[in-house]
């Protein structure tokens, strides 16, 4: 096993950043502007930093597989982003951000990379400021922020329930600048297939012209990977439909390690699937836990309507099992609490695959207290109903007009139904402080990347993460691997590693078209789907692990031998984009069952049905599992398993409970 | 089987940008009211995958209403019959058992079609490029809360802020005009103070640079607005109007 | 003054010239409303005739008429020229269009303008290039008796009466659209705006279909 060096600066947790800033090697102006860097995503992660190394004099190109930057799955964040401004005076402060985000992450993530994003997190807030992000304010013009689940302070800013949006649009504006001044090139409808790897170092990509299909080789001095997170390999998930693995996946089998693939976080109030149809999973706020109820029939396969099931008959389940938190306890025991009622029998709707949230006492609640502010007296029923209509309306319209739009149910007059759904992946390439992989000149940032999250990730921390790495961390780091490269001319793109790093994906292109079977990608996409989620889902235990590793293994074979891409090769070809994505999945998924097997501990997003105390809650074993699991890609099915240990010298590590 | 909708689809096919598209005709049965517009495409592509046909190529991602990169032109209108949603959005209880549904790609010479469905909306970048930004590097930034802003203004900044990028308001302007996109941008940055040292240059690059890439002229039809799926206010027009009569008759 | 031709030319610049010319027809029109309204006082067109007489001998308006044809020209030369960019933006049209996301005259501003010419050469025929230019009416011709014989044929009445409409429509979208090309909607005051636009394309253009009916119905003495 190799030594994997984190590279994690000396000194006091406090002071590493600092030191680290001041201590890095610098690359002189004139040099920058010899330098190029190929980045790959142009979400929060991508776009910040290739703004902010054009902004340096960098040369950039960015590549993006949508048809602008702009429309990156980054858009799609609802609730906000978390920063230690301690604006509301309630007691935050750097170190209580560093903290909670170790704890949400249930003791599995790297303290000093946690550390230096709590840091960096107030500079994000100024910055979006600064290029126009309307966030959402107060009446004296100040910036407003809520809470948010696992923390006790007010840190997060938001913009409506579009806060997602609203940053990657400042960020993209930043990046639209730089394009505009020529500093940056940008590519869309391309999309990343290999890196180019030449004496062991990242030199380039190829990349595939979406639309004429032609494959290009772009030379980098370093390349930048901020592709975001692997949820689509459970086919439905609230990941857009093009999120994939492929770039990280190219890389991992280029030599970067893959750490902590099985982390998975799994969304508590999603809409439910409503059929075989189904293409995608859509989210609803986390917020709407502060004011539903969650709750199943307390008969099994109940057939009444929810609204004909009288109180005494209904098991508001979280209420029960989690006095202390109730409805708010934090995401991955939420999802975990509703999967087990649904499988006990006890679930709702045709599919029998949900759970009901409902609004109808607080509305109820709402109307008291409305009447009250109006000054009238004993109201009837049926006032008190339209006033708690009005207010839960005014917090939460959108969202109910969204479920609405979907499901075709009235959410104020029956409960709404909602179902866990993936979201988002906490593990990624493994990256040092520098966030550079183990290819030197490779790096990875935002979700691609797992570090600051370690075993669950808490909300609004993800679009902080992806700034910080884009805006405060990479223009730094960068220049520690860049200084040293000053001397290296750009390499042609005629030379041997180009050539042959573009044959190998046109052989495999080829190789693709050439099935000619009999069924569609999404055939396989969403038996692979189906595999993940039943048995390295919510809850997984060994028997089911190795079942499912022996079924990829057969739906790969199959895929390989099945598949059938319609269209041409030198055209604009969706099923064969999908297929060469789902290719990569059909690789993950098998990695991800045994990463999920040689966890034999149940720790935030990762749960082992063998590994739980006897209520039912995760075990984590930090004797054996507090480290981080790199898997180094030595050939087909072949993994190599390296461990990073996890030092807390900060942090006293606990058990978390919510009871 | 999963429902009883019985649809005929007209649908542009379209090789590539070079050659002539025309519509062809396609049934699709048993569709599930539950199923979006798009999940109901997608159960025709892959039925002519299985029987050998190409599928008919369209632009989607997120799937929730909020990339912008779904774009159908569906019975005479962009993102279909409802108010306020984007075609990802569309469901199928929006239509009745056998009906026709002509479906085709946004529609102007700036936004030339790719294949099928699919255009490319590249313009809209090289606005934004133009001008629609703050000039603030990294690191320039002072502390947040240095810059009281009122609600109000806010508030309407976000709302002008809200705009996707999806092209509807170029689809359904009978100009093929791009004033509301521009001007959403325009008026976001106008209404903060964060905006106002590049205003009026803002203003004269975004509009010199809609021009250039080909749209129309507005002729306040309002239709823009009506089928925006964000709601985008066509006040934004006009406030984008008054910068830039401002910045072309004021600056020095 | 590249500057002015450039901006002038920009989409923005050609709607600025159709908003302040419209705008000034618009003012224009009411004074011609307001004086063709004489003719219902029912006093033998004198009232009227010493309007016209104004009008027509009065330098400063005569200098005005000027003005006001250099306004006509540039927005119907402004009009057609941007109709027929705005045409060449979608080469391809569409197969279905649903109108329900704007009204039906918003959308036919072009072809109610061309109308309103068509009626406006024949208008400008009758009256004013027979009256200033030709001088073809007889000296001891008013105008109110011009237009006595004018409309005892139906055709001429038909014309104006399709005229007048096209005038409605033309002005129930330009009046308000002209405010907000200019850049004047702010959500407090377009509803007036909207609302007084509409009261003024309606009434202007009864005022002005009314003259030629009531004369060829004979209801005015």
């Amino acid at each position: 096993m190799t030594k994997i060096d984190a590279k994690i600066p000396e000194g006091n947790l406090a002071e590493k950043w600092t030191k680290y800033r001041s201590s890095v090697p610098l690359v002189n102006p004139a040099n920058k502007r010899n330098l190029e860097v190929v980045v790959v995503g142009s979400g929060l992660a991508g776009a910040s930093a290739a703004a902010s190394l054009a902004e340096l004099g960098y040369k950039v190109k960015v590549f993006c597989f949508q048809d602008s930057p702009r429309r990156a799955h980054s858009i799609a964040a609802q609730g906000g982003i978390n920063a230690a401004k301690n604006y509301q005076n309630d007691g935050d402060s750097t170190y209580r951000l560093f903290y909670d985000t170790i704890k949400g992450g249930d003791y599995r993530a790297r303290e000093a990379n946690v550390h230096r994003l709590a840091e960096v997190s107030g500079n994000i807030i100024d910055q979006c400021v600064a290029q126009g992000v309307p966030f959402a304010r107060e009446y004296g013009g100040l910036l407003s922020n809520r809470s948010f689940g696992g923390t006790q302070v007010q840190r997060t800013f938001y913009a409506a329930g579009q806060t997602g949006q609203q940053l990657l649009l400042g960020a993209y504006s930043g990046l639209q600048r730089q394009v505009g001044m020529g500093t940056v090139e940008m590519y869309t409808r391309h999309e990343m297939l290999d890196v180019v790897i030449i004496d062991g170092k990242a030199r380039g990509i190829i990349a595939r012209d979406l639309v004429t299909g032609k494959l290009e080789r772009h030379f980098g001095h370093a390349v930048l990977l901020c592709t975001g997170g692997y949820g689509n390999v459970f086919y439905l998930s609230t990941n857009a439909m093009g999120s994939n693995v492929t770039a990280a996946w190219k890389a991992h089998k280029k030599g970067a390690f893959f750490a902590n693939p099985c982390y998975t976080q799994i969304h508590p109030t999603c809409i439910p699937v409503s059929g075989d149809h189904q293409s995608k999973l859509t989210l609803m706020s986390e917020s709407l836990r502060n004011d539903g109820r969650i709750w199943v029939p307390k008969k099994q396969n109940d057939p009444r309507k929810a609204n004909d099931i009288p109180e005494d008959e209904r098991d508001y389940y979280l209420e029960r099992r989690y006095p202390a938190f109730g409805n708010l306890v934090p995401r991955d025991i939420a999802s975990r609490a509703a999967k087990e009622r649904c499988d006990a029998g006890y679930g709702v709707g045709t599919s029998k695959m949900a759970v009901y949230l409902d609004y109808a006492a607080a509305i109820v609640r709402y109307g008291k207290a409305e009447a009250n502010k109006r000054n009238i007296h004993n109201p009837s029923d049926e006032e008190i109903n339209v006033m708690g209509k009005e207010v839960v309306a005014e917090k939460y319209g959108n969202l109910f007009d969204m479920y609405k739009q979907i499901t075709g149910e009235d959410p104020y007059e029956v409960p709404m139904r909602i179902y866990p759904a993936v979201h988002y992946t906490m593990g990624g390439l493994w990256v040092d402080y520098n966030l550079m992989t183990t290819v030197p000149g490779l790096y990875a940032l935002g979700e691609a990347n797992f570090s600051d999250h370690g075993a669950n990730r808490l909300g609004a921390s993800a679009l902080m993460q992806g700034l910080a790495d884009g805006y405060f961390v990479i223009p730094y780091t960068i220049g520690n691997y860049l200084a040293s490269e000053i001397r290296t001319p750009a390499i042609s793109t005629d030379s041997e590693a180009f050539v042959a790093a573009e044959k190998a994906v046109s052989d495999q292109l080829n190789q693709l078209m050439n099935i000619k079977g009999s069924k569609p990608v999404d055939y396989f996409h969403k038996k692979l789907g189906k595999i993940m989620w039943d048995k390295c889902g919510m809850a997984r235990n060994e028997a089911g692990l190795k079942e499912a590793i022996q079924e990829i293994q057969a739906l790969r074979k199959e895929f390989w031998q099945d598949v059938r891409i319609p269209g041409e090769l030198d055209n604009l070809n969706p099923e064969l984009e999908k297929a060469a994505r789902v290719a990569d999945f059909l690789e993950l998924g098998e990695l991800m069952c045994k990463d999920a097997l040689n966890r034999n501990e149940s720790c935030g997003g990762h749960f082992r049905e063998e590994f739980q105390t006897e209520e039912g809650e995760a075990l984590r074993d930090d004797e054996n599992y507090a480290y981080v699991a790199a898997w180094e890609f030595k050939g087909e099915s072949e993994f190599e398993l390296h461990k990073e240990e996890l030092k807390y010298e900060n942090i006293k590590i606990a058990q978390r409970s919510y009871k | 089987m999963e429902g009883n909708l019985n649809l005929t689809l007209k649908i542009w096919r379209q090789k590539n940008a070079n050659e002539a598209g025309k519509f062809e005709t396609y049934q699709v049965s048993g569709i599930s009211e539950d199923m979006s517009f798009l999940e109901m495409i997608d159960v025709l592509n892959n039925r002519l995958i299985e029987e050998g046909d190409d599928p008919v190529a369209f632009d989607h991602d997120c799937r929730e209403g909020i990339c912008g990169m779904c774009s159908m032109y569906i019975n005479g209108s962009p993102h279909g019959p409802n108010k306020g949603v984007t075609t990802c959005q569309l469901h199928m209880r929006s239509f009745s058992n056998g009906e026709t549904i002509t479906i085709e790609p946004w529609r102007a010479g700036a936004f030339p079609v790719i294949k099928d469905l699919v255009v490319n909306r590249s313009s809209f970048d090289r606005i934004i490029a133009a001008g629609g930004f703050v000039s603030v590097n990294t690191g320039n930034a002072q502390d947040a809360n240095n810059i009281p802003i009122p609600k109000e203004d806010a508030d309407e900044a976000f709302a002008a802020a809200a705009c996707i990028g999806c092209g509807a308001c170029v689809a359904a302007c009978k100009n093929a005009s791009a004033m509301l996109f521009t001007s959403a941008k325009v008026s976001q940055l106008a209404l903060l103070p964060q905006g106002q040292v590049e205003r009026a240059k803002r203003a004269q690059a975004m509009v010199a640079q809609m021009d250039e890439e080909g749209f129309g002229a507005c002729t306040n039809t309002g239709a823009c607005e009506a089928e925006c799926p964000k709601g985008i206010s066509i006040e934004n027009i006009a406030r984008m109007n008054r910068e830039y009569f401002s910045a072309v008759f004021a600056a020095k | 003054m590249s500057w002015l031709t450039k901006s002038l030319g920009s989409s923005l610049g050609k709607k600025l010239l159709m908003s302040l010319t419209g705008l000034f027809l618009i003012s224009f029109l009411l004074v011609h409303c307001t004086l063709n309204a004489l003719v219902f006082l029912q006093d033998g067109g004198e009232t009227f005739n010493k309007a016209a007489e104004f009008m027509a001998t009065n330098p400063v308006i005569r200098t005005m008429e000027i003005v006001l044809f250099l306004g006509l020209i540039v927005h119907m030369v402004d009009g057609l020229r941007l109709h027929f960019e705005n045409k060449s933006k979608r080469p391809v049209a569409y197969a279905v269009i649903n109108g329900k996301n704007s009204t039906w005259y918003s959308r036919s501003m072009g072809l109610l303008g061309t109308l309103l010419l068509l009626f406006l050469v024949m208008h400008l025929s009758h009256f004013w290039f027979n009256a200033r230019i030709a001088g073809t009416i007889p000296e001891q011709m008013t105008m109110f008796e011009k237009m006595k014989e004018v409309f005892v044929s139906p055709i001429p009445v038909i014309v104006y009466v399709i005229g007048c409409g096209s005038l409605a429509y033309h002005l129930m979208h330009g009046f308000q659209s002209a405010f907000q090309t200019i850049g004047w909607n702010h959500p407090k005051y377009m509803p007036t705006i909207k609302c007084i636009g509409n009261i003024y394309a309606i009434v202007v253009s009864l005022v002005f279909a009314a003259m030629p009916i009531a004369f060829h119905l004979n209801l005015i003495k």
